[in-house]
């Protein structure tokens, strides 16, 4: 079944191309991955299909939803989650906060029951509190729930991004480089850990890094960017061998 | 010293049944004092200005501390507030027989400035920071150049001989209203999606929070609250005019606001009632009393160039007072924490933490 489903789109910054005919057939269930040289418009396609940016030309479909012209807010809730290539968070706010606020779409009572805090207010509340702070157990975080999320090391506020991402409770999963800043023992973990989340929260996930090792290790299709254009698309094995990704990363060949 | 007396703060704070406690006193003595002259008219007054400003800039603190935003037009909500509930006490409700009736005035009067908050927070959704401070502030002037032109409300002369309906328990009751409706808000769903805004609001849309609502829907209640305590203002000064709603006003609850320190509820509930009596104990007549044991010599110079004109010193002073708290005290009093009693227990239970952290969630 297809779950995400991108045709032809284009995206301009001005004069500028920065996406080129953009297809997409994510099923359900995917890992794929997304490499390319810097520029070569990976996190601008994040950004399109979560609405950050509204497509110049062509389609997004999330299971058959047209995706182009909503808000982010509308297309999260659809239950795609994301992380951010620069940590995002919500730095100044405690840890179990970060994960409360992805929470929003999910929890169902009214303004006048949040004014009074009537009606299901309580039990929303208690169940956003239970559901935060299992994420946080199964990401190692929950004896820092009160800490403020910049305090926390590196590693850990990357773990904090992808449990507010699940927080959302998303089918699909955008990871934006989550192996930025790693050393090669921490991908090793990370790459057991996507796997084990992939699992877990039954995800299909798409995800942007430029380690090699990563996306060769763990992703079952890859997709190779640059300049807004896909430049090949397909196991790990195949892409390795393509000329033309060698060649867009090394440079060209020796001539003769 | 200190450590001691922090140790008892955090024990009596953690007593939550104090709270209702403490509210039963506080309405038994707002009761209590205006029927039996407890303290003198003069200091009853004080009393209730004291009560209005904490209403303003707890309200306000919605939008400036815990959004992250600067709007300038709270005075000119509460004017609509003060406005609309004249009117109808004066044309419309018979409170002269039905005296009861006046909190519906108060009530009608924060409606239409919300109401008009709405309209105040569309500009948010596109426009930040310094541009709308720059929005609202011609919000304010667009509202005081309204009244000062429709003369079926008085115009610039104002509206003279209010019925003195505001007492002691009703400003103690909105005092409480404003407070319990706005603490609710930010610990709930709406509240946290206030503050994801500040934090960073392309990353809190991206979280599913819908920003524009959750805008809306904090104007709303900001607004709503200005046009209560602009009702209350009306209904104690019994005049208004203008020129009482202009951007001077708008600067005195900026100073509560961030004297008592952003995010923070019990800090506004501080810096209204420290900056009102402070404004007080800067009248001619009382510092003159202050500095009577000084030589002639000394007095009599004081007195007739600073201490006659305070008056018109107070508007070099205070914007002053402003700049230096946001310079070197941006924290104000108790920036970014909150009382214990404050926070629902929940809350407390789920992320209990030493104070000093620095998240919205410190308690104190």
């Amino acid at each position: 079944m297809t779950l995400l489903e991108a045709t032809k789109v284009k995206h301009f910054f001005g004069g500028l191309c920065a996406v080129a005919d953009f297809n997409l057939d994510l099923r359900a269930g995917d890992l794929m991955g997304i490499i390319g040289p810097n520029g070569a418009g990976k996190t601008t396609i994040f950004n399109l299909i979560t609405g950050v940016y509204r497509a110049s030309e062509g389609s997004i479909r999330l299971r058959g939803i047209e995706l182009v012209g909503k808000t982010p807010h509308q297309i999260t809730a659809l239950r795609v989650g994301r992380t951010f290539q620069n940590i995002r968070l919500f730095r100044d706010l405690s840890v179990l906060d970060n994960v409360r606020i992805a929470h929003y779409a999910q929890v169902r009572y009214s303004p006048l029951e949040a004014l009074f805090h009537l009606g299901r207010y309580r039990r929303e509340e208690e169940r956003v509190i239970a559901n935060s702070q299992r994420l946080l157990r199964i990401f190692k975080l929950d004896h820092l729930a009160g800490e403020t999320a910049k305090n926390l090391p590196y590693g850990s506020q990357r773990r904090l991004e992808i449990a507010r991402a699940l927080a959302i409770d998303p089918e699909l999963l955008l990871l934006d480089e989550p192996a930025a800043g790693m050393n090669p023992n921490e991908i090793d973990q990370l790459m057991e850990f996507i796997q084990w989340i992939r699992q877990e929260f039954k995800l299909t996930i798409l995800l942007i890094e430029h380690q090699m090792k990563l996306v060769m290790g763990i992703c079952e299709r890859i997709k190779v960017l640059d300049f807004g254009e896909t430049l090949a698309e397909g196991p790990p094995a195949a892409i390795q061998n393509d000329p033309k990704v060698l060649e867009a990363y090394l440079g060209e060949g020796p001539v003769g | 010293m200190n450590a001691m007396l922090r140790n008892t703060w955090e024990r009596v704070m953690a007593q939550r049944w104090l709270l209702p406690v403490l509210l039963v006193i506080g309405f038994g003595l707002a009761v209590a004092i205006p029927e039996y002259n407890l303290f003198n008219k003069y200091v009853q007054l004080v009393m209730m200005y004291v009560g209005i400003n904490i209403i303003l800039a707890v309200s306000l603190n919605l939008v400036n501390g815990y959004m992250g935003e600067f709007s300038l037009a709270h005075a000119g909500f509460m004017a609509v507030g003060a406005y609309t509930a004249t009117l109808l006490t004066q044309k419309v409700l018979p409170v002269a027989a039905y005296p009861g009736l006046f909190p519906v005035a108060v009530l009608v009067g924060g409606l239409a400035a919300a109401l008009l908050g709405l309209i105040v927070a569309v500009p948010s959704f596109k426009v930040r920071g310094d541009y709308l401070a720059i929005i609202t502030l011609a919000f304010l002037m667009i509202v005081k150049s309204l009244i000062e032109n429709i003369d079926a409300i008085g115009g610039p002369r104002g509206i003279p001989g209010i019925k003195r309906l505001t007492t002691l328990p009703w400003v103690f009751f909105w005092v409480v209203v404003s407070i319990w409706v706005v603490r609710n808000f930010v610990y709930s769903k709406y509240g946290r999606g206030v503050l994801s805004i500040r934090e960073d609001e392309i990353a809190s849309d991206l979280m599913t929070v819908n920003t524009r609502r959750v805008k809306f829907l904090a104007f709303m209640v900001s607004s709503l609250f200005a046009g209560v305590a602009g009702a209350l203002f009306a209904h104690l000064l019994q005049f208004i005019s203008p020129r009482v709603f202009d951007i001077i006003k708008t600067t005195d609850i900026l100073i509560m606001v961030y004297l008592g320190g952003i995010a923070s509820i019990g800090g506004s509930i501080l810096g209204a009632t420290v900056y009102t009596v402070l404004l007080e104990l800067l009248r001619p007549s009382t510092v003159a009393a202050l500095l009577s044991w000084l030589p002639a010599i000394l007095f009599d110079p004081l007195n007739e160039h600073f201490i006659r004109h305070l008056g018109v010193w107070r508007m070099v002073i205070m914007p002053l007072a402003l700049v230096l708290v946001m310079l070197y005290w941006p924290r104000g009093m108790m920036g970014l924490r909150e009382f214990r009693w404050f926070i629902p227990k929940r809350d407390l239970d789920a992320q209990d933490r030493p104070v000093g952290y620095g998240g919205r969630h410190d308690a104190a």
